[in-house]
C-alpha cells in the first residue's frame, strides 16, 4: 500500500508541499485546494494527509470510493455525487472539499509534494501490509 | 416482453432552483399524456410535494369521488429540495389519492430513488387519472425524453420479483441498475384495502433491489384498481447539482457539518446507522409505550427477545451503506441478507428483507404478541413483497386477535385460523390468504372500520366493545405507539388530518415523560407547532428522521430542545440555498400551514374533517378492560385521588373504570377545544375564513367549501 509519510523533525513549515499540491491539481496557490495541510503547534509541524485507511470506502453513498491496485484510496469522479459524506466521516479530517468544486479531493500519494519538500520531510512509502 | 401500447416523447425540462416547472399528466382510460406548467401560484402557496399533489387531486375529483372512481388520481411529487445529495434524507416523495380506508385524501411519504429520478427526468409531479383496460406498466426514460406504456400482464406480481426483473430489463448494464427505480405494489393489492406502493433502489453492494414504502392508506389498492402493475423511471447521470441550486456553498457547509455530527454522535445517541428506527423497541417497552396485544398494554417481559441487540447480532448485515437516497449518512434502511423463508410461495428461498423498522417490530411483533425475531422478519418480507402496509395489517390483525380473545368471533368464522396472540404461523397464513384472496383473507385486509361492521352484522359481535378496541380513526389504523397516558399524543393521533399516523406529532416524551406540556394551552401549542413543522418535510422532499433522530451535542442547552433549533435553521438555510428565496423559521411554518389547512378543508369537502371525525377509540384514551386497569392500577387509583378527589378504596373495579373513562373523555373534549382554537378552527373543527386569510389561503374555492359549515 502506498502512503505519504511525514517526518516532523525535518519539517520547517515552509508550506512548499501545500503549494506543490494545489498548483499541480487545481492551478492555484490557495492552500484550501491542497490535499496536504501543514498545521503548526508550538513550532512543530504536523501534516494532515490521508493515511489510506479506507474507512470512507464502505460509507460512500454512491459506491464511488475504491482502493486502486497500488492500495491508494481514490475517488471515481464520474460516480461521485458530491454528497460530502466522506468529508464529515473522515476520522483524520483529511477528505477535503472547496466551495467551487462539486466533488471532494484527497491525497493519492502521488509524490509531487515529497519532491517539492526542500528538507526531505515527506516520502511516499510502499507498505507491505495487505490491505483489505 | 409486453406489447408497447403507447409512446410519448417530450423534451425534459431543465431544473431551475429545485423545480423543473412541469408536471406530467396521464389519463389511463385513453392513454393520453399532457404536460402542465407548475405555476408561480403553486410554488408560492403550496411549495411542492404534498402541496402539489393535493392541488391536482382537488381539481380532479368531486365530493362524490371514491377511491375506485375513475376520476380519482394517484399523484406524486418530490418537492424542490428532493434530490439534493449534500444533506441526509433528501429523496422523499409524497403520494396522495382518495383512500379506500378513509374516503378522504391520504398522503404517504416514501424514500427510494423514484421521486428524485422522476424530477431529474423533467417532472416535478406525476398525476395519473382514469383506469386502464389492460394491466400496464409505464416506463419513463428521463435521458431520452421517452415514455412508453407497455402491456404488463406477463410480469410477476410480487414486488421483489417484479422490481428485479424490471430493473434488469431497463438498465443498460450492471452499472446502470442504480439509475432505474420501480414503483409497484404486490399480490396483496387485489384483496385488501391496505395495499401500499413500494419504491425501489438498487443496492450495488448487495446486488439486490431494496425497497421503501408509501405504505399508508391503500395507495397500492388504488394502483391495482387502475391496473398499473408498475411505474419505472430511468435517469442516468446523477451529479452534485442537478437541482441548479442558488447557493451550493451554503448547502455544502451545512451538509458537512451535519455529516460530521452523524459521525461523532450517532453511536452515542440513537445508533441509527447500526439498527435504524428499531433502536427504540426496548425504550418503548421500558416506558410502557410499546403497543402489546392490540394496545392493551405498553410492553411485555418478553420484549428482550426482539431487542435491537438481537437484530444487530443475529440478523442484520452491518457495515454497508444503507441510505435510501444518495448522501444520507443516517443510513437507517437496514436489512437482513440471505434470510431463509419458511412458509408460503417462497418457502425454501433465501431473500433480502428490508427491515425491520420500529413499526414492524412493534406492529408485527409485540402488538400481535409475537416475540420471535425470525417470524417478524418473515412477516416483514411478505408484507413488503405482497405490497401490504404492515402498520395497517399489524394493527388490524391485533384487533382481530383481541376480538377472538374476547369471544367476539370464532375460529370457524376465521376459516379455521387460530389467530390467538403470539401465533405467528397463523399470522403468516393470513398474509398468504390475503395474497391469494382465499378464506378469511378475503375480508381481513379490508381494515378495522369495515371489519367492525362485518363482525357486528354477520358474526353478532358487540358493536360497543368493537368500537372501543378497534384502533382506527377516520378509517385508518393507528401506528404503533401506546399512548393512553399522553393526552397530547391522543390528540396527535386522532386529530391528524389523514388519520392516526405519527408523522404529524410525536409528543409522548414531551408530554408524559418530561412533563413539558402541563396545560391544555401547552398541549395545543405543541399540536399546532409540530404538525405544521412536520408537514414541511413532505412539501420539500425531505425525510423527518435526520431532524431529531440525531441532535447536536449542545441541543439540550437551547431554549427549545424538542424543536432541535439548529437543525431547523439548517432546513431554513438549505431551502433558501436551493430556491434562492429568503424564508425564516416562522415563514417555514406558514408554508406548512397553508397546505395543512388546505388538506383539512379538502377533508371537509369529502364529508369528513369535522369534530365528529376527530374522536379516538377509547382504547387510545384509557383502560377499556379490567385487565388493562389492573395492569396500571396504582397509576389509575392515584389519578382518581389526585385528579378527581375520589377514594378508590370505596369503589369497585367497574366503577373505577367508568369514572376514569368519564374523566378522560372529558379531558379529550377540552383538548379538542384548545387545539381547534389554536389552529384557527371553529368548535366544530372547520378552518375559519379569518385564519385562511391570515396565511394567504382565502382562495374562493376553499371558502366555498367551508362557508356552509360555519
Amino acid at each position: 500500500m502506498k502512503v505519504l509519510t511525514h517526518k516532523q523533525e525535518l519539517c520547517t513549515g515552509c508550506l512548499e508541499c501545500q503549494l506543490a499540491c494545489s498548483r499541480a491539481y487545481f492551478k492555484t496557490d490557495d492552500p484550501n485546494y491542497s490535499a496536504i495541510r501543514i498545521v503548526e503547534n508550538n513550532r512543530t509541524y504536523r501534516a494532515r494527509k490521508c493515511t489510506q485507511c479506507g474507512e470512507c470506502i464502505n460509507m460512500c453513498t454512491a459506491n464511488a470510493i475504491y482502493r486502486d491496485r497500488n492500495g491508494v484510496v481514490r475517488i471515481d469522479k464520474k460516480k461521485c455525487v458530491g454528497c460530502l459524506g466522506c468529508v464529515g466521516f473522515c476520522t483524520e479530517l483529511v477528505m477535503f472539499y472547496a466551495d467551487d468544486l462539486e466533488v471532494p479531493f484527497k491525497c493519492i500519494a502521488c509524490n509531487i509534494c515529497a519532491k517539492a519538500c526542500p528538507e526531505g520531510a515527506l516520502e511516499v512509502l510502499v507498505s507491505q501490509i495487505k490491505e483489505n | 416482453m409486453g406489447t408497447i401500447l403507447k409512446e410519448y416523447r417530450y423534451t425534459p425540462a431543465k431544473i431551475k432552483r429545485g423545480y423543473s416547472g412541469k408536471s406530467l399528466y396521464l389519463n389511463l382510460t385513453d392513454l393520453r399524456f399532457e404536460q402542465k406548467e407548475i405555476t408561480d401560484f403553486m410554488k408560492e402557496k403550496l411549495t411542492g410535494g404534498k402541496g402539489f399533489d393535493l392541488w391536482y387531486l382537488w381539481h380532479a375529483i368531486t365530493p362524490e369521488t371514491r377511491w375506485d372512481s375513475p376520476e380519482n388520481e394517484i399523484v406524486m411529487s418530490v418537492g424542490p429540495l428532493g434530490g439534493i445529495t449534500q444533506y441526509s434524507g433528501t429523496g422523499k416523495t409524497v403520494i396522495c389519492s382518495i383512500s379506500p380506508l378513509t374516503d378522504i385524501p391520504i398522503d404517504s411519504n416514501v424514500g427510494g430513488y423514484f421521486g428524485p429520478l422522476l424530477k431529474f427526468s423533467g417532472w416535478d409531479a406525476f398525476e395519473i387519472q382514469g383506469k386502464s383496460e389492460k394491466e400496464i406498466l409505464i416506463f419513463i426514460d428521463g435521458n431520452n425524453g421517452l415514455i412508453q406504456v407497455e402491456d404488463a400482464s406477463e410480469y410477476p406480481e410480487d414486488t421483489h420479483l417484479l422490481a428485479e426483473e424490471l430493473t434488469k430489463k431497463y438498465a443498460e448494464d450492471e452499472d446502470d441498475m442504480v439509475n432505474v427505480s420501480v414503483a409497484c405494489t404486490g399480490s396483496g393489492a387485489k384483496h385488501s384495502y391496505m395495499a401500499m406502493v413500494n419504491f425501489s433502489f438498487y443496492d450495488p453492494r448487495r446486488k439486490v433491489c431494496r425497497f421503501k414504502q408509501a405504505a399508508r392508506g391503500g395507495l397500492g389498492t388504488i394502483m391495482h384498481d387502475k391496473k398499473i402493475k408498475a411505474l419505472v423511471v430511468r435517469y442516468r447521470g446523477i451529479t452534485p447539482n442537478l437541482n441548479d441550486v442558488a447557493d451550493i456553498s451554503t448547502i455544502n457547509k451545512v451538509g458537512v457539518k451535519y455529516h460530521k455530527e452523524m459521525h461523532d454522535l450517532d453511536h452515542k445517541q440513537n445508533k441509527m446507522r447500526q439498527i435504524g428506527t428499531a433502536n427504540t423497541v426496548m425504550i418503548m417497552s421500558q416506558y410502557d409505550l410499546l403497543p402489546t396485544r392490540n394496545f392493551q398494554t405498553g410492553g411485555d417481559p418478553e420484549t428482550y427477545k426482539i431487542s435491537p441487540q438481537v437484530f444487530i447480532n443475529e440478523w442484520l448485515t452491518q457495515g454497508l451503506h444503507d441510505g435510501c437516497w444518495y448522501g444520507c449518512t443516517m443510513s437507517c434502511a437496514k436489512c437482513a441478507d440471505h434470510f431463509l423463508i419458511t412458509t408460503g410461495p417462497y418457502a425454501g428461498q433465501r431473500v433480502t428483507v428490508d427491515g425491520p423498522e420500529y413499526e414492524c417490530a412493534a406492529g408485527l411483533g409485540a402488538n400481535l404478541g409475537v416475540f420471535d425475531p425470525q417470524a417478524i422478519l418473515e412477516e416483514n418480507f411478505y408484507c413488503d413483497t405482497y405490497g401490504i402496509d404492515l402498520i395497517s395489517f399489524g394493527t388490524c390483525t391485533a384487533f382481530i386477535m383481541e376480538c377472538y380473545q374476547r369471544g367476539q368471533i370464532t375460529q370457524e368464522q376465521m376459516g379455521g385460523l387460530d389467530l390467538c396472540f403470539g401465533n405467528s404461523k397463523a399470522v403468516l397464513e393470513l398474509l398468504h390468504q390475503i395474497s391469494r384472496g382465499e378464506g378469511f383473507g378475503r375480508i381481513a385486509g379490508l381494515g378495522i372500520r369495515k371489519l367492525k361492521k362485518i363482525f357486528t352484522e354477520e358474526f353478532g359481535a358487540d358493536p360497543k366493545l368493537l368500537q372501543d378496541i378497534g384502533m382506527e380513526t377516520k378509517g385508518l389504523e393507528y401506528s404503533e405507539y401506546a399512548h393512553k397516558e399522553s393526552l397530547a399524543q391522543q390528540g396527535g393521533f386522532a386529530m391528524a388530518t389523514k388519520g392516526p399516523q405519527h408523522d404529524e406529532a410525536w409528543l409522548i416524551f414531551m408530554d408524559m415523560v418530561n412533563k413539558q406540556l402541563p396545560t391544555f394551552e401547552d398541549k395545543a401549542n405543541a399540536l399546532y407547532y409540530f404538525p405544521m413543522f412536520r408537514t414541511w418535510f413532505g412539501l420539500v422532499g425531505l425525510c423527518k428522521l435526520p431532524w431529531n433522530d440525531i441532535v447536536p451535542a449542545d441541543n439540550h442547552k437551547t431554549d427549545a430542545p424538542a424543536k432541535v433549533p439548529e437543525h431547523v435553521q439548517n432546513y431554513v438555510d438549505i431551502f433558501n440555498a436551493v430556491t434562492g428565496k429568503s424564508i425564516d423559521k416562522e415563514e417555514l411554518i406558514i408554508q406548512s400551514e397553508r397546505v395543512y389547512q388546505f388538506q383539512r378543508v379538502f377533508s371537509v369537502r369529502m364529508g369528513k374533517g369535522e369534530r365528529k371525525d376527530d374522536y379516538a377509540p377509547y382504547r387510545s384514551l384509557g383502560p377499556v378492560s379490567r385487565e388493562e386497569y389492573l395492569s396500571r392500577q396504582e397509576l389509575y387509583d392515584r389519578q382518581l385521588r389526585e385528579l378527581q378527589n375520589l377514594d378508590p378504596e370505596k369503589m369497585d373495579l367497574d366503577e373505577k373504570i367508568a369514572v376514569t373513562r368519564r374523566y378522560r373523555e372529558d379531558q379529550y373534549e377540552q383538548l379538542m377545544d384548545a387545539v381547534y382554537r389554536r389552529r384557527g378552527w371553529t368548535s366544530n373543527g372547520i378552518p375559519t375564513p379569518e385564519r385562511l386569510k391570515e396565511i394567504g389561503m382565502d382562495i374562493p374555492e376553499l371558502l366555498e367549501v367551508i362557508e356552509p359549515k360555519l
